[in-house]
């Protein structure tokens, strides 16, 4: 279980994340949606202890993110980045098997490169990507590897940065489907941060409004569309009348 | 009053800010080294750095070398003239390279080729959130980014400099002989007589301390990059613009404690 209590983060006079308080169960797929500059990659970044908040603690497993053995810790996670964050200088196999080519969970060279084809083919890409260097991929494929190298190590604990984002429709809809599938699959605890609605009706089981540095609605995607609050309404339906200004 | 004042708060805001740079690099600085004692190593990048910066930075740095051996002289051959000192090319020419201008110009040269390529890969990895990636994937930026950088700059371009040393010397040597008229036997001797050991070896550690500089202040200003391409570009051309004028200084200082002292 992942429990953020009253985070706080500013950045010079700019109050990003102004108490947070959120619990996403184990096993779950928690999707945050939220305008953008709301902070909600700095609520991912600070659960993975990229960004230390300004108070407020958040725990994982019931253990506080900034302490402990920081290598164990991550070794829990994978994540997709929003821009794929491949390694330009590395062929997609050694992108996906990253962390099985060294450090605690290293590997033979061999084991890693089929262990990385296989998770290539998961994400529905060929034996012949893999000598592939990123800048030779498509937008849709980049996500692919990046989603391969982030379930590559088997991680409890999955967060998808902005999933779609640039993709056409149909391969949007590719990837939903492929996360929804993976962690149902793994069991994981997945956070998504998304703008995409389609991405939220496909891969959420709860969902957390942020606005304004705070949560202002959580709960069941089935409860999302009669949930009442302004704040969500406006969003999901995508107004500019509302009490989320359109200029920000 | 305030027109006396204010232009003295700008020095004092300038200088406080240079100082608070120093600091911050000088701390940069001994984070890299200190990551020299603590596993894990990365020995993979640590080699695909040694080829990026030192061997590939032979053919830039043997050509500076090689004109500026034949340029200098001609300068001594026609500066030495108005004292009937000629005789002195050989001598001067092999001090002046190893002692001065192979480390200097090796060092100002590799920061150029070196120093921006790594400022803005770095930098490009940093706005494109691989250095992020990195972390989620438990590897330390530092370890794996900059330690194998700095280890490699360090170690290679001492090597450089002694290949710049000689192909300087060979530089004035086939100027001296196809157009100054030195015997080929003389020159040679003129040139191994007056060199001493300590020349050879202060010019080893000046390109040690150079290398340093060029891999710490490319991974420093790429690690702290700003965001979109403007972000990179000027952490590229700060990280080159500090590193030439910390290794001019650097070279003062060395200088003065190796060959004053």
């Amino acid at each position: 279980m992942i429990t953020l209590t009253n985070v706080h983060k500013s950045f010079g006079p700019k109050h990003v994340l102004q108490g947070v308080d959120l619990t996403i169960d184990k096993g779950t797929s928690m999707v945050i949606i939220g305008g953008s500059g709301t902070g909600k990659s700095v609520m991912l970044k600070s659960v993975l202890g990229l960004v230390t908040p300004d108070s407020g603690e958040i725990t994982v497993g019931g253990n506080n993110v900034q302490s402990g053995d920081r290598d164990a810790f991550l070794a829990r996670f994978g994540m997709l980045f929003q821009g794929g964050a491949l390694f330009d200088s590395l062929p997609v196999w050694q992108n996906v098997s990253f962390r099985l080519l060294r450090g605690a969970l290293k590997r033979p060279h061999k084991e890693a490169r089929e262990i990385a084809i296989e998770k290539l083919r998961r994400v529905g890409l060929t034996p012949e990507t893999a000598d592939l260097y990123p800048s030779e991929l498509s937008g849709g494929m980049q996500k692919r590897v990046g989603l391969a190298r982030a379930i590559a190590a088997e991680p409890e604990i999955i967060f998808f940065d902005e999933p779609t984002t640039g993709l056409d429709p149909i391969m949007s809809g590719v990837i939903n489907e492929l996360i929804r599938e993976i962690v149902v699959e793994m069991g994981a605890t997945a956070m998504t941060i998304t703008h995409d609605m389609s991405s939220v009706r496909a891969i959420a089981d709860n969902i957390a409004m942020l606005h304004d540095g705070v949560i202002k609605w959580t709960g069941p995607v089935k409860d999302m569309d009669d949930s009442k609050d302004p704040y969500l309404e406006q969003f999901i339906h995508g107004r500019a009348e509302g009490p989320i200004e359109a200029v920000r | 009053m305030a027109t006396v004042l204010t232009p003295l708060a700008a020095i004092g805001a300038t200088v406080l800010g240079l100082l608070a740079a120093v600091g911050r690099v000088a701390l940069f600085a001994l984070e890299t080294v200190t990551h020299l004692f603590r596993p894990p190593f990365y020995g993979r990048e640590f080699l695909s750095a040694l080829v990026q910066i030192g061997w590939l930075s032979l053919p830039v740095v043997g050509l500076t070398a090689l004109f500026t051996g034949g340029a200098l002289a001609l300068q001594i051959y026609s500066g030495g003239a108005r004292f009937n000192a000629e005789e002195v090319v050989p001598s001067i020419v092999a001090i002046g390279m190893v002692r001065e201008l192979g480390p200097v110009l090796g060092g100002l040269m590799v920061a150029a080729r070196v120093t921006s390529s790594i400022a803005a890969e770095i930098g490009t990895m940093k706005v494109t959130e691989q250095i992020d990636a990195l972390v989620t994937l438990s590897t330390h930026p530092m370890k794996y980014l900059t330690l194998p950088r700095v280890l490699a700059a360090t170690l290679s371009v001492p090597v450089l400099v002694a290949v710049g040393d000689a192909i300087g010397i060979f530089g004035g040597y086939i100027i001296g002989v196809t157009r100054l008229g030195f015997n080929e036997a003389a020159y040679l001797k003129n040139t191994v007589d007056f060199l001493q050991m300590w020349d050879i070896t202060s010019g080893l550690l000046k390109g040690a301390a150079f290398g340093f500089i060029v891999a710490t202040m490319g991974c420093y200003y790429g690690m702290n990059s700003g965001r979109g391409a403007q972000g990179v570009g000027r952490a590229t051309k700060s990280a080159v613009v500090a590193a030439s004028v910390m290794i001019l200084a650097a070279n003062y200082l060395l200088t003065e404690l190796f060959f004053t002292s």
